[in-house]
């Protein structure tokens, strides 16, 4: 029982989806390992101090998303899929580079110029470290 | 085991310059519910009634099984109640009040858990109530009744004057409770930020009258701010799931309950350009039901 996430009240978002993109990149970042048992829904509410049905809908809302998958009467478990970690680094990714590039197109950027600036960008950090 | 902690139907009660009306209540077990209201509009009234310190006019109260009131011994032998105005003895010392709390309930009271909160909650039990502050105080109500394990906690107002280290402390010993599923809480509170995080039920009280009772991700999922550029004069038609309307020139905000995608496309129709769907605080949301209700416009 010492999983437990950290959750803000100023975040904006309703908890649920904070605590569906922590678990995500517990998964992306192997800490939660495909397979493996997960916390019972009210083992992290109650070290989480967060409601039981908050954690609930999350867990719903990752099963649909293949994430997790749940044993009525056994528990939870981070789906069988080797794949998963990556599929969620990628979506995460895409979800940022999709932003971009509506904020592209208002600003009337073209996309090889926007990628022409993630390129610079990308020389400007590793010039930086 | 009842599936309810408590269930209340048709609950009404009368007083002269106040009353309460049909309430219909009910808490899973396991559950916890926050009962968010102003000052007066009832919740010390229908705590009351649930442990039967006042009697209902009207209707059927069931605590943990128990008929209320002709069972009420045997619910309030499974009760847990802390409120602002604890009842401990200025003169007598918290170790004192736990010797006496051990007696009366000897087959419930737990000497490991009263010690263990004892040191979490950084109380000297040979110290004398006189003496506390008013967090310690709070703490010290809490300990007396978390140690005897109760079925239902009932907390009037837990955090009310609390400093923010003591209201984290008090919270946190709060979820703690619900690792039993066999376990409920009942809280009245002003800290609808407390309410938020904790609770799986709210309900909404004003005026006497129960506004709204659900859980807390469907009040959550319910309501939107959403902020419109119209490209016309004209302005937008909104129907009556919109509960408030903020037009500043041709920025206009809405406040929507029963929310859904199709209306941001029936606006988009009209040539309104969609600038932010936000969602809103539970405080928020408590504002504009009591507002919606008091203005004759059913929630």
């Amino acid at each position: 029982m010492d999983t437990y996430l950290v959750l803000s009240q100023k975040d904006g978002r309703p908890m649920y989806l904070q605590i569906m993109d922590q678990i995500k990149s517990l998964v992306a970042q192997g800490e939660w390992q495909s397979g493996a048992k997960v916390p019972s829904i009210r083992e992290l509410a109650v070290a989480s101090k967060v409601s039981v049905i908050t954690v609930k809908r999350a867990y719903q809302e990752l099963e649909r998303e293949g994430v997790l998958f749940t044993q009525p009467g056994v528990g939870s478990f981070v789906a069988k899929n080797d794949e998963l970690g990556d599929q969620i680094m990628k979506q995460e990714i895409d979800k940022h580079l999709s932003k971009a590039l509506n904020h592209a197109k208002t600003f009337g950027l073209s996309l090889e110029e926007l990628m022409t600036r993630l390129k610079k960008l990308a020389q400007q950090n590793n010039g930086a470290k | 085991m009842s599936d309810f902690a408590f269930q209340m139907q048709h609950v009404a009660k009368q007083y002269p310059h106040f009353q309460l009306n049909a309430i219909d209540l009910q808490l899973p077990t396991g559950g916890i519910m926050g009962l968010i209201g102003p000052n007066g509009a009832g919740k010390s009234t229908l705590i009351r009634m649930l442990m039967g310190l006042i009697s209902a006019d009207k209707g059927e109260i069931e605590v943990l099984g128990h008929n209320i009131p002709q069972q009420q011994a045997l619910a309030k032998a499974q009760i847990g109640f802390v409120s602002e105005d604890m009842r401990l003895y200025k003169n007598a010392t918290l170790q004192w009040h736990m010797d006496f709390m051990r007696k009366v309930f000897p087959d419930q009271w737990n000497e490991k858990y009263s010690l263990d909160l004892l040191s979490k909650f950084d109380l000297i039990s040979h110290q004398k109530i006189k003496g506390m502050s008013h967090g310690q105080r709070v703490k010290s109500s809490l300990l007396l009744m978390l140690a005897r394990q109760p079925k239902l906690l009932i907390f009037d107002e837990p955090t009310t004057g609390l400093d923010p280290v003591a209201r984290k402390e008090v919270l946190n010993e709060m979820m703690v409770v619900l690792n039993d599923e066999g376990r409920s809480i009942l809280f009245s509170s002003h800290n609808t930020q407390d309410v938020e995080q904790l609770s799986d039920q709210i309900t909404f009280i004003d005026r006497g009258s129960i506004v709204s009772s659900n859980d807390k991700e469907s009040f959550i999922e319910n309501w939107r701010r959403i902020r419109l550029h119209t490209t016309t004069d004209h302005g937008i038609t909104v129907g009556s799931h919109v509960k408030e309307v903020i037009t500043q020139g041709r920025n206009t905000t809405l406040i929507v309950q029963h929310f859904n995608e199709a209306m941001l496309a029936e606006w988009t129709q009209q040539g309104a350009a969609v600038q932010q769907v936000e969602y809103m605080s539970l405080e928020e949301i408590f504002v504009a039901e009591v507002e919606a209700k008091r203005s004759g416009v059913s929630a």
